[in-house]
């Protein structure tokens, strides 16, 4: 059954990828979406299964690579944390492609938009659920090659396929690390299955230099793919894609497949805290960073993608001390809440005809209710107030970071301030106020179909109540989801040195810290944003030089243009003209005009004269015999 | 026997089209030919029992007095090698089908001429018939490029026979030498061959005349000027023979003869040929970036494939050379299919020049697919072909040295920067006046491409058949160099 899982999205891509020219798009909008409910549907089951059994055993299926003590089984390894992820990509996929088929309505590649998204949505389930490195990996690459293609879905654009290639390329930079990272497994443990190697990496002693490097290595390509400093910059790029895709893979999915692979070798992070070091400082930088760029966004996607990095950087901080289920939760309530604010976006573009800049937006929530309460619902909830899924799962990475140090508590806290910030900056614009568009589209302006409006209720269903399933003891809670996970991380647990638990009493204090500062944010952007009208001057409009520098993303993009992609074309060119052709090869030609002329000469030599043949000879002798004496 | 009959019958068929005239008779009728012999080929590849070695063994006595013999016969390494030929073979005709050359009796002669002398490489165990096949491929490849390539034919394919007939008279030398040393009466045959004692002194300019030899086959930079150049004036067949099949011939030379004679003089210096090898692969990568011609962007990026492959050969791990079988079958395929997709390109709009075309997907989304599918098994996305390479390929060179494994392991980058970027800029964006009114595949055309596409995805997904069949024999192999 386990196996079905994946096959019926491959299924879904081979038919509609082989006849995408031929099925009609009624057919397609069942088949889309059908074959991922079916994944869903066993999906709900295996979890139903697997909840009270204890051992996991991976399932294997075939070998695929296989040279002596090289074992590489095509299996599967389905336990509390692949199964959670299941159930996060069929059942968000789900919702997402029933989206589409509203979304995507007019597109004439809706086959092939479908085509892709099952092979996305295979991708991602062979990513989740393999049981070794290399089978990850597929998926990994997979998910990458998915992204592309969607995001330069639209490819008469070559903008969209610029965005394309620069996520695919970025992503492969991670991936190498990837790669030499699961070299170095091998050669540590002689294994690529993560039972195995977990189980050999428990009797190893905490701060192994091998470990070290191989946690490093597997980090790097988790910066790439969950777009962390200093690889982010494909993502809000990325954007480029339709909006379903944005959902889908650039905010619920893919871009946490770093955060599950972390989560997933646990047991190696426990013991490399030097990574864990490394890896705390790059989420919190890179958390805070996105977010500041959000603030002076414009672009509705683009703010939501900033705003993706930055909560993935909060993922990882929380891995960084040890918060593995803390993550994973995070990673949850966040595939609802931002894949519903990206379906909410689609819906606004959808509704004004491809416009993107909220500050040509404005005044929307009367003409579209319902889209504006389910983007109000998911801004509160990313915003982290409670008592909706956000507030909670982002409270237990911010008391895990206090009881760690209050300073990097502080930090963080300015972060989620930042979040509460941008967020409700872009509800305002976006739905307050009167509209800024043209007469042309407020004429326009229409609630979306039912088609898509059900996909945004049913996430913010979820986005609302999404947070109980791990609700903090503090609050009398059971903390289901934790208890669930608890066997894949019980052998990290026992390898840490446990801080001492929060007092519930510092707790509450921590929270009301949190929840004032976030209220204080909503009121504020209030008075700026609708009261003052600010934030709606052009873009060539005079600024300050902190604000150029952040409203210009820090110039990260031009920064690696003038230090990476010049310095390569120029080698490049410079190879080319001046070491290939007119060295290596001049020298080779050369060599080969030399033997000619040698030819020609020597040729001369040949007279006939046999008097001169024997002077030569004698010459020659002679030559010898000195040498001889000589030595 | 089978294996003589693998060698003459493609010969057979090769005299035989020269007597036929109209082009439509001889087209069937070499496509048939290629068929039966990939068909004798597959019954061989079922009869092959892995883990025994040299097998289907022919052998009768020619020069006996000089310890010459006609020996043949298929390892595992020989028998993948003689798959991926006859299996390419048909592809290759069948994407001639689309051009109507001059002279077609000589043209698809020279093709099954040139398959002989191939098939005779791959299954001599006879030093010096190794060597006479060896030179013979090289005339029907000299033809091939120098009748019907472009314009600068003449020039472009001399520079390329003086190069790799150079290269070949250092092997000459070396196997006259290695002769010389067997015990008297002397011998060519492999067995006697390999067990020649040598100095290390000895080893070391056999090493550098057998290492010149393939180099320049293969090519491993700084060799390659010939390549670039050849490929991009060879007729389509004619590039697809040399980057699919023929280089092939200097790899198989490396596992063949330098690791069994010269292992100890690859221990001290096959760092130094390692250097070579994984320059060559940034290198070539670079210089791919900037291409202007869809051709010559393939031709550099086969030189960082390669480059690779060679690397895992010297690395003398088991993965790496397991990886280095695979992906020369890989490779095979993976140019095949690219080269075959360009020609379908430049027939339809008569240029290969990368900026003159654009938004040929929307009108050919067949071509599109099939050109992306090849791609990807080029850029190693796993599942395909080329990742069960590069993966065994890099991880043995890191068992060997993780720096070079890093440095190789750039080709993963690289090749998705210059891939990406010449299928952005033929396939996707608008299109022109060139690319306006491009026709799809036709079915023929489908057919040439969906064998190479099946095992693209076959390779990638169970590799282990062709592994385990090369197994024992490259272990055995990697047994001379311990």
């Amino acid at each position: 059954m386990v196996v079905l899982i994946p096959l019926f999205p491959i299924l879904g891509f081979l038919i509609l990828g082989l006849g995408f020219r031929t099925i009609p798009k009624k057919w397609t909008a069942f088949i889309g979406p059908g074959m991922i409910l079916l994944s869903f549907v066993l999906s709900v089951i295996i979890f139903l299964n697997i909840r009270h059994s204890v051992v996991s055993l991976p399932i294997n299926l075939f070998p695929w690579i296989h040279i002596g003590p090289l074992n590489i089984p095509f299996a599967f390894l389905i336990d509390p944390l692949s199964s959670l992820m299941m159930l996060i990509v069929t059942g968000v996929g789900f919702i997402i492609h029933v989206y589409s088929v509203g979304y995507m309505k007019e597109d004439p590649g809706f086959n092939r938009f479908f085509a892709f998204m099952n092979l996305f949505v295979f991708s991602m389930l062979l990513l989740v659920m393999g049981a070794n490195y290399p089978i990850m990996f597929i998926g990994w690459e997979g998910v990458g090659l998915c992204s592309y293609l969607l995001i330069g879905f639209w490819f008469k654009n070559q903008e969209f396929n610029n965005a394309a290639k620069k996520a695919f390329i970025m992503n492969r930079i991670g991936d190498l690390g990837f790669l030499m990272g699961m070299f170095l497994i091998f050669t540590t443990f002689h294994s690529l299955n993560f039972l195995d190697v977990f189980e050999q990496a428990k009797g190893m002693t905490s701060g192994d230099s091998n470990l070290v490097a191989i946690t490093l290595l597997l980090f790097i390509g988790a910066v790439g793919k969950s777009a962390q400093i200093p690889l982010f910059t494909w993502l809000p790029d990325a954007m480029a894609g339709p909006t379903p895709v944005s959902a889908l893979i650039h905010a619920a999915t893919m871009v946490t497949a770093g955060v599950y692979m972390v989560a997933r070798s646990n047991i190696l992070y426990v013991l490399s805290p030097a990574t864990m070091a490394i890896m705390g400082l790059t989420g919190l930088a890179t958390a805070l960073f996105a977010a500041s760029i959000a603030i002076f966004q414009n672009d509705i996607k683009k703010i939501l993608a900033y705003s993706t990095i930055s909560q993935l950087g909060y993922m990882f901080v929380g891995l960084s001390m040890g918060a593995f289920s803390g993550a994973m939760f995070h990673l949850t309530t966040h595939a609802f809440f931002k894949a519903l604010l990206f379906l909410a976006a689609g819906s606004v573009i959808h509704a004004l005809g491809g416009e993107q800049d909220i500050r040509k937006m404005g005044g929307l929530k009367n003409a579209m209710p319902k889209t504006f309460w389910t983007f109000l619902i998911a801004t509160a909830a990313i915003a982290g107030i409670p008592p909706l899924s956000g507030f909670f799962s982002k409270d237990e990475i911010l008391a895990k970071t206090f009881e760690f140090s209050s300073g990097i508590w502080f930090i963080a806290l300015i972060g989620s301030l930042m979040t509460a910030f941008y967020m409700f900056r872009m509800l305002y614009l976006t739905f307050f106020k009167d509209f800024r568009g043209t007469e042309e589209q407020k004429h326009h302006i229409h609630e979306s179909p039912a088609v898509m409006v059900i996909p945004l209720i049913l996430l913010a269903l979820l986005s609302v109540f999404g947070g109980f399933i791990n609700i903090p003891s503090v609050f009398g809670g059971n903390t289901g989801l934790s208890n669930f996970l608890a066997p894949v991380f019980a052998g990290s647990n026992a390898v840490m040195e446990h801080e001492t638990p929060l007092s519930h009493g510092t707790e509450w204090l921590l929270m009301g810290v949190t929840l004032a500062g976030v209220l204080a944010m909503v009121f504020w952007t209030y008075h700026r944003y609708i009261t003052r009208q600010h934030g709606l001057s052009p873009d060539d409009a005079r600024r300050s030089l902190p604000v150029r520098l952040i409203s210009h993303k820090y110039y990260v993009d031009e920064l690696y243009r003038a230090i990476v992609v010049k310095p390569i074309l120029w080698l490049s060119q410079m190879l080319h003209e001046i070491v290939e052709l007119r060295i290596i090869d001049r020298f080779m030609n050369g060599l080969g005009t030399m033997v000619v002329w040698t030819g020609n000469t020597i040729r001369y030599v040949q007279t006939g004269n046999v008097g001169f043949y024997m002077f030569i000879m004698i010459l020659g002798i002679m030559l010898i015999l000195f040498f001889n004496i000589l030595i | 026997m089978l294996t003589i009959i693998l060698i003459l019958l493609p010969l057979a068929l090769s005299l035989i089209t020269l007597s036929l005239k109209k082009e439509k008779e001889i087209r069937y009728f070499v496509l048939t030919g290629a068929l039966i012999e990939f068909g004798l080929a597959v019954a061989a590849f079922v009869q092959y029992k892995t883990s025994c070695h040299c097998q289907l063994l022919f052998r009768a006595d020619w020069l006996a007095s000089m310890g010459v013999s006609l020996k043949f016969g298929m390892d595992g390494i020989s028998m993948l090698l003689v798959m991926l030929t006859t299996f390419l073979l048909p592809v290759i005709i069948m994407a001639s089908f689309s051009h109507s050359y001059e002279r077609p009796s000589a043209f698809y002669s020279l093709i099954l001429l040139m398959e002989m002398a191939l098939v005779g490489v791959f299954t001599a165990f006879d030093g010096l018939m190794f060597y006479i096949f060896w030179e013979m491929a090289l005339i029907p490849a000299y033809f091939i490029c120098a009748v019907w390539g472009g314009n600068d034919r003449i020039r472009i394919t001399l520079k390329f026979f003086i190069y790799t007939f150079t290269g070949s008279l250092f092997m000459l030398g070396a196997l006259i030498y290695l002769y010389s040393r067997t015990p008297m009466p002397h011998s060519f045959d492999f067995q006697w061959l390999y067990l020649v004692a040598l100095t290390p002194t000895e080893q070391l300019w056999i090493f550098l005349a057998f290492f010149l030899a393939f180099a320049v086959k293969i090519p491993i930079f700084p060799f390659h000027t010939w390549q670039p150049d050849t490929y991009a004036e060879a007729p389509a067949a004619g590039s697809m023979l040399l980057a699919g099949i023929m280089l092939k011939m200097g790899i198989y030379g490396m596992i063949r003869w330098m690791i069994p004679i010269c292992h100890q003089a690859l221990q001290q210096w096959g760092t130094f040929a390692m250097i070579l090898a994984v320059t060559g692969i940034v290198y070539a990568s670079l210089i791919a970036i900037r291409q202007k011609d869809m051709k010559r962007l393939v031709a550099y990026s086969s030189i960082a494939h390669v480059g690779l492959i060679a690397a895992g050969v010297f690395a003398l791990t088991i993965h790496s050379m397991q990886g280095a079988m695979i992906q020369m079958i890989s490779h095979g395929i993976n140019i095949v299919g690219l080269f075959l997709v360009i020609d379908l390109i430049e027939q339809r709009t008569k240029t290969r020049n990368i900026a003159d075309l654009g938004g040929i997907a929307l009108k050919a989304p067949r071509l599109a697919v099939f050109f992306m599918v090849i791609l990807l098994g080029s850029i190693a996305l796993p599942l395909t072909n080329g990742f069960v390479g590069e993966f065994l390929l890099l991880l043995g060179i890191f068992e060997h040295s993780v720096v070079f494994s890093a440095i190789g392991g750039l080709t993963i980058i690289f090749s998705a920067v210059y891939m990406l970027w010449m299928y952005q800029r033929t396939m996707l964006g608008t299109t022109n006046q060139l690319t306006g009114q491009i026709a799809d595949l036709t079915w023929t055309e489908m057919a040439t491409l969906i064998p190479l596409v099946i095992m693209i995805f076959w390779i990638g997904l169970f590799p282990g058949l062709f592994l385990d069949v090369a197994l024992p024999d490259v272990l055995q192999i990697l047994n001379f160099a311990k």
